[in-house]
């Protein structure tokens, strides 16, 4: 039944086309992003792993 | 701004490593039985319960969805706590996600070896466990979502993106996958027939492998491995890229596990392109992780926890271009269907996904129970033994494979195979076999010692099972800092994110699958293909139940060594009312999709009491249940309904006379078997195995049919 409502879209050989174009798009803008964003930010985001908020400072514990 | 204090939930944490820790040394005992069954068939124990073709699900389920599910949970719960700077949002709902998903294993491991199962790889579980596991992912989604939403972080750090991924995903493909018709509590029938139950679970299967062993341990690996190695990771820009390269890529590759099969070749070649660009962002990973431990290589000496995630990071790289590779089709052709796969996972399993485990495990035991570490000597004998137990796992199975996989397609000087009876190929790689069990114990061996370690580190420390934070909220208006308007956009705001990825991964499904439903030519429709009779559906159901299709193929690939040894290829329109497909994935025994025929009757029957006697050296295991065991009739016309409703073309009303020619059916077959001296009720499961077996291929016998 489903398969009935799919094959009655029209132009549905557009779809592929139009997935090409998001995914292509997406990825030209995430690589200008990635190179254009500010070393601030992505310097604060690397540190975050090592911010626990945390009262009590385990992590010294274990390695000598 | 004003300072809360809060506690993060390590108790949640705690739980969820207990259950790491026991289904792990369970689902490998599991797997370490089902690894000497293949060389000793005594170990099956003529027990229906305990066959290979049952244990082999039992295996693969429990250490996916307990022992590594229940991991991810562990180091999900702990980091993205301390990432978002939020308890969990509500315990109830962890404690729910928790026991639920305990249940989940509980029903799984009662379920498997009664023989109700699906049959689709790694989505064997039946309907009512399939409702049970959608409800308790949207818990664990629900509740990660919610500590999203009142974080007092500004920033999601990469994990949690992985995090989301996760779930986003898991979620489309385990409904997408598990849509069937239930027939009784326990049997349904996929929703999906032949080509495209294939296509959609090898797209559900491959990104089972994506999004539950791969996604999630990629977020631990990015908050763990900076911290263990006390250093920020190697390039922040690089595991942006890596995230959603690797989420947009991941989705398109399952095709690449129907190589040379009946899929259209379309969908296989858009596998096999998407399987080689896989590479950049798994590597790009790879490298991520190994280069964050610049200038601190000398302390991965000391560190054990360390050297375990070194050891699997190298593992994801290795199982991450041999993936690629083994998706081209001339590699294909000669590793598909044989251990080289098995060796394959293994890399990826025991060490990406185990070695991890046991690196997290090191590292928050410690911390968790406010102690050293019991024994760090210990530690790192489990090191060693572990990757030792991966590479004598490895190695053999490499062999193995390529061993195999050369007899099958050797042909002699006058053009006839070399080795017509697939048994000789069988018995030449069981010394292998041998040696990877002994892989295999080593590697359990290594996992006692760990079990054993992290609980004389508990006993010496005291758990904190409240541990106190303190950070302030976050402010109502954001004042914009760096990163740029659009990312401030997508980040500030969970739900749009989540959208984003969801839609990145629905692309390549769709894409992928669309056409193969809308395209009528995909599946070009044979004439001579007809349903199966109704005995004969209760001989595929026994043929689902016992698991055949975990030694077995139904699928005659188009070499001239397969069509010499089995006949004619397979075609895609034979299979149009096979719900569920059976391809199989794995050669063990020989295919048997042209085996109909082949054998008398009495053959079979013979073969299945004693497969021992009839082939000297098999290994299959007797199935002697199914000579008392009688079929339930009562079920015939629910089933015939069943599949009907999905498209089966048996006419209105006849669901009201299957049984009277069910039984016509079965008297032939047991009158064929009383003239070789063999008596048998007629009704006996074995009776409708036979005339499954018969059936099988026989439709296109003596027709020309159009190439696909």
């Amino acid at each position: 039944m489903y398969k009935n409502v799919l094959q009655s879209i029209d132009h549905i050989e557009i779809w592929p086309l139009i997935s090409f174009i998001i995914f292509f798009s997406f990825f030209i803008g995430l690589l200008i992003w990635v190179f254009t964003v500010d070393k601030k930010y992505v310097n604060k985001m690397k540190s975050m792993p090592m911010d626990d908020a945390t009262d009590t400072e385990l992590s010294s514990l274990n390695h000598e | 701004m004003e300072i809360e204090k809060f506690s993060y939930d390590n108790k949640i944490v705690k739980a969820f490593m207990i259950a790491t820790v026991i289904f792990g040394l369970v689902g490998m005992l599991v797997g370490l039985t089902a690894a000497i069954q293949l060389f000793y068939p005594i170990f099956n124990f003529d027990l229906q319960y305990m066959t290979f073709g049952r244990i082999r699900p039992l295996h693969t389920n429990a250490i996916i969805f307990a022992f590594v599910g229940n991991a991810m949970f562990a180091g999900i719960y702990y980091s993205m706590q301390r990432l978002l700077k939020a308890r969990m949002f509500s315990d109830m709902l962890s404690w729910i996600h928790f026991w639920g998903w305990q249940s989940i294993i509980l029903a799984a491991a009662i379920t498997l070896p009664l023989g109700f199962t699906t049959s689709k790889e790694y989505a064997e579980l039946e309907w009512p466990i399939d409702i049970a596991i959608a409800i308790i992912w949207v818990v664990f989604g629900w509740n990660m979502i919610g500590t999203i939403i009142k974080r007092r972080e500004r920033h999601m750090y990469v994990a949690i993106w992985f995090y989301i991924a996760t779930f986003v995903t898991v979620a489309v493909l385990h409904i997408v996958n598990s849509f069937a018709i239930p027939v009784t509590l326990f049997k349904s029938y996929s929703w999906y027939a032949g080509v495209q139950d294939a296509l959609v679970q090898w797209w559900y299967g491959h990104n089972a492998v994506a999004f539950f062993l791969t996604t999630p341990f990629l977020g631990i690996m990015y908050y763990y491995l900076p911290k263990a190695a006390n250093r920020p990771v190697y390039s922040y820009r690089l595991s942006i890229i890596h995230f959603w390269s690797l989420i947009f890529i991941y989705i398109w590759a399952g095709p690449h596990h129907l190589l040379y099969t009946s899929l259209p070749d379309w969908a296989q070649s858009l596998g096999v392109v998407f399987s080689i660009m896989l590479i950049a962002p798994s590597w790009g990973g790879m490298l991520n992780g190994l280069m964050t431990l610049r200038g601190a290589w000398d302390r991965v000496r000391e560190d054990v926890v360390l050297k375990f995630m070194v050891v699997a990071v190298t593992a994801y790289g290795m199982a991450t271009l041999e993936g690629p590779l083994l998706s081209l089709k001339n590699v294909n052709a000669i590793a598909h269907f044989t251990d080289w796969i098995v060796a394959h996972v293994h890399v990826g399993g025991l060490g990406w996904n185990g070695f991890m485990i046991f690196a997290i495990l090191y590292w928050m035991t410690p911390r968790m129970w406010n102690t050293k570490l019991y024994s760090p000597k210990l530690a790192n004998l489990h090191f060693w033994l572990g990757t030792l137990g991966i590479i004598f796992y490895a190695l053999p199975m490499y062999v193995s494979g390529v061993v195999q996989s050369l007899m099958w397609k050797e042909f002699n000087a006058e053009g006839f195979l070399v080795y017509k009876n697939f048994l000789e190929t069988t018995v030449q790689i069981l010394p292998l076999h041998a040696l990877r069990a002994v892989g295999g114990t080593l590697y359990l061996t290594g996992a006692i010692l760990m079990t054993y370690n992290l609980i004389k580190t508990a006993y010496s420390g005291s758990f904190i099972a409240n541990e106190p934070a303190e950070a302030a909220p976050l402010a109502k208006t954001y004042v914009a800092n760096s990163g740029g308007w659009h990312y401030r956009v997508l980040e500030s705001k969970p739900i749009l994110f989540t959208t984003l990825a969801l839609l990145a991964i629905l692309i390549g499904g769709a894409i992928e699958m669309i056409p193969t439903f809308l395209i009528k030519s995909n599946v070009p429709t044979l004439a001579s293909v007809k349903p199966y009779t109704p005995l004969e559906l209760h001989g595929r159901d026994i043929y689902i139940r016992e698991g055949c299709v975990n030694c077995h193929t139904q699928m005659v690939r188009p070499f001239r060594s397969e069509t010499e040894r089995y006949g004619e290829y397979s075609k895609a329109g034979e299979f149009v009312y096979d719900h569920p497909f059976l391809w199989g994935s794995k050669r063990t025994g020989p295919d048997l999709h042209r085996v109909g025929g082949k054998y008398s009757n009495s053959w079979h029957y013979n073969h299945m009491l004693a497969p021992d006697a009839v082939s000297t050296g098999s290994i299959m295991p007797a199935y002697p249940w199914l000579f008392e065991q009688l079929i339930n009739e009562d079920e015939t016309a629910g089933k015939i309904k069943a599949l009907r409703t999905i498209g089966v073309p048996y006419a209105e009303g006849y669901e009201d006379i299957a049984n009277q020619e069910l039984e016509k059916q079965a008297g032939s077959i047991s009158e064929s078997l009383e003239m070789e001296g063999i008596t048998v009720a007629k009704e006996a499961e074995i009776i409708a195995l036979i005339s499954y077996l018969q059936r099988l291929g026989t439709d296109i016998k003596g027709e020309k049919v159009a190439d696909n």
